[in-house]
C-alpha cells in the first residue's frame, strides 16, 4: 500500500528532475499545469480510497484493513497539500495578486481551498495521541472527509472543459460510498434499539 | 509506448529539418502545381512581423486540442493518423453564386500559398508562436461569389466517428459536429487565413489538415479545424463552445487581457515551451497584439458584453 502511493511521488520527483535536465522531456510542453493536475488527480483518488477501506471492512469483514487508514489519509493530505503548493509556485508563481485573485473569484479554488483547509484538522488529530484526548469526538470530527471528498469532486467537475468520463466515474463511486454508510448507520441504529 | 514500427514514422518525420523551407516540395506536396508563386507578400498585404521566438514543431504539431481525437493535448497527435484526409470534398452553401459541392483542391488550385508567422492564443492561457503556410480567406471566400446578404460565414468540421475517436466518448458535451463562424469583414480580414501547412510542410492531421482556420487575433478555439462545409448566412452562426457554455466562450472570442474567463484569468499567457522554474508568463497583449489591425472592425462595440 505504502509503495503504492508514495509511488506515483516518486515518479513525479524523477519526471521533474528530467525536466530540469532537459526541459519538456518527461511532462510536455506544459510542465506546471502538468504536476499541478497529476498531483489534484492522485489525490482526489487516494480520498476515494480512504473511504473504500471502511467499506470494504464492513462489507467483508476485513478488520485488518483499517490500520491502513491513517496512512491512506496522510496520503491523501500530502497530495492535496503538494497540488496546492505546486499550483503556488508554478502556476501563479506566488504571485500574490493573482493567489488572491484567484481565491475569491475562481470559485472551483474556493471551492479547492476549502477542501485542504478542512483537511488540516483531520490530519494534526491523526495521531494515537489525539485520538484518545478526543474520544468518541474523533469520529464526529473526522466524518468531514465525506464533505472533504465531496468538494474535491466539486473542484474537479468545475475545472473540467469536456469529456466527463473520468469525473462521473469517482462521483458514481463516492455516491456508492455514501450509501453504503447511510445503509450501515441504520442497521446499526437497529442493532442498538435491539440491544436494548 | 514510444517505440514506432518502421511504417508508423510518417515521412515527415525522417525528412532533415533542412528540407523544411523547401517551399516547391511543400507547394508539390499540397497538390499546388505551379512553383515559384511563394512570396511573403504576394498578396500585397504587409503582414505584421512577430519578433518572438517560434514555438518547437514538435510542440506546434504535439500538443493541440482536438476533441475530436480526445481531450487530452497528447490525443490528437497519438490518434489522429486515421483520420483520411484525400480526397477532400467541401460544401458551399447560402449566400453565394457558386454553390456545392467542391473538391478542396480546385478550391485553392492557383491560389497563392504564404509563410505567415502569427502568435496563437488559446483560451486556456497558453500560447505560441507559428509559421503556418496558408491561404488569405478572402481569397478562397471570392471564388464562391458570396451574395450582399451574407453577413456572416459558418465553418463546420468533418463528422466521422470512425475515425475520430472524440466523437464517440460517451460523457461528452459537445453535439458534434464542431461549428465556427465569422463576420463577412473578420473572414475578408487580410489577417485571415486558412493554413494547409506549417513547419513549411503539410498541415498534420492533429493541426486541422487538410485545411483549418486562424484567425490570429482571436481565442484559438475559433480556429476551426478539417472544414467540411461552408455556410454563408445573414445570421450570426451559433458557435459550437458558445452553445455548450455562453457564460464563459463567446462568438467574438478576441483575445482581451480585460475580460477574463470566468474560471481562470486572461490577462497573461504561457508562452510554449514553459519549464517548470521558469513558466514563461507574458502579458497578454488587447487582440494579441493585432490591435493596430482589427480593431476598428469592432468600434462601437462593447467587447466586454460581446466577448
Amino acid at each position: 500500500m505504502f509503495i503504492g502511493l508514495s509511488g506515483p511521488l516518486g515518479w513525479l520527483v524523477v519526471a521533474v528532475i528530467g525536466e530540469i535536465d532537459e526541459p519538456g522531456s518527461r511532462l510536455g510542453a506544459d510542465p506546471g499545469e502538468a504536476v499541478v493536475l497529476f498531483l489534484g488527480i492522485g489525490a482526489i483518488r487516494i480520498l476515494l480510497l480512504t473511504l473504500c477501506l471502511s467499506t470494504l471492512r464492513r462489507l467483508f469483514g476485513a478488520p485488518r484493513l483499517i490500520r491502513f487508514r491513517r496512512m491512506v489519509g496522510l496520503f491523501a493530505f500530502t497530495y492535496v497539500l503538494l497540488h496546492f503548493l505546486s499550483y503556488l509556485a508554478l502556476l501563479a508563481e506566488f504571485d500574490w495578486k493573482i493567489i488572491q485573485e484567484d481565491l475569491v473569484k475562481r470559485t472551483y479554488i474556493t471551492v479547492g481551498f476549502t477542501a485542504l483547509l478542512a483537511l488540516v484538522p483531520l490530519a494534526v488529530t491523526s495521531t494515537n495521541n489525539w485520538r484518545r484526548r478526543l474520544g468518541s469526538n474523533w469520529q464526529r470530527l473526522h466524518r468531514l472527509v465525506y464533505a472533504i471528498a465531496g468538494l474535491g469532486l466539486l473542484h474537479y467537475f468545475w475545472l473540467t472543459k469536456d469529456g466527463y468520463g473520468e469525473g462521473l466515474l469517482y462521483l458514481v463511486l463516492f455516491v456508492l460510498l455514501m450509501m453504503e454508510r447511510l445503509f450501515s448507520a441504520k442497521k446499526s441504529i437497529k442493532l442498538k434499539r435491539h440491544a436494548s | 509506448m514510444l517505440i514506432k514500427k518502421p511504417e508508423d514514422i510518417p515521412s515527415y518525420e525522417i525528412t532533415p529539418e533542412s528540407q523544411f523551407i523547401n517551399r516547391r516540395q511543400f507547394v508539390k506536396s499540397v497538390g499546388i502545381v505551379s512553383a515559384g508563386m511563394f512570396s511573403p507578400l504576394a498578396s500585397g498585404y504587409t503582414v505584421p512581423e512577430v519578433n518572438e521566438p517560434l514555438t518547437p514543431e514538435n510542440i506546434v504539431t504535439g500538443y493541440n486540442n482536438f476533441y475530436e481525437f480526445g481531450t487530452e493535448k497528447m490525443d490528437p497527435s497519438e490518434h489522429a493518423h486515421r483520420l483520411t484526409t484525400a480526397p477532400w470534398q467541401v460544401k458551399v452553401s447560402g449566400e453565394a453564386e457558386m454553390t456545392g459541392e467542391f473538391d478542396l483542391e480546385d478550391v485553392i488550385k492557383g491560389l497563392t500559398v504564404e509563410e505567415r508567422i502569427y502568435r496563437f492564443r488559446c483560451v486556456e492561457a497558453w500560447s505560441m508562436v507559428v509559421p503556418w503556410m496558408g491561404i488569405p480567406l478572402k481569397d478562397i471566400l471570392a471564388r464562391f461569389k458570396p451574395n450582399s446578404n451574407a453577413r456572416y460565414v459558418e465553418f463546420t468540421t468533418l463528422y466521422r466517428p470512425s475515425e475520430m475517436p472524440g466523437q464517440k466518448a460517451l460523457f461528452s458535451s459537445i453535439d458534434w459536429p464542431y461549428v465556427e463562424g465569422l463576420r463577412i469583414d473578420e473572414a475578408m480580414h487580410p489577417l485571415t487565413i486558412i493554413a494547409v501547412g506549417v513547419y513549411g510542410r503539410k498541415l498534420p492531421n492533429q493541426n486541422g489538415s487538410p485545411w483549418r482556420l486562424i484567425v490570429p487575433w482571436k481565442y484559438g478555439f475559433k480556429g476551426i479545424k478539417s472544414i467540411v462545409s461552408i455556410r454563408f448566412t445573414r445570421r450570426q452562426p451559433v458557435n459550437t463552445w458558445k452553445l455548450i457554455a455562453p457564460s464563459e466562450y463567446g462568438f467574438y472570442a478576441n483575445v482581451n487581457p480585460a475580460v477574463d474567463h470566468p474560471r481562470w484569468s486572461q490577462a497573461s499567457e504561457r508562452r510554449l515551451p514553459s519549464t517548470l522554474f521558469s513558466p514563461n508568463r507574458r502579458p497578454t497583449l488587447p487582440f494579441n497584439g493585432y490591435a493596430e489591425q482589427v480593431a476598428s472592425l469592432y468600434d462601437g462595440m462593447d467587447l466586454a458584453r460581446q466577448y
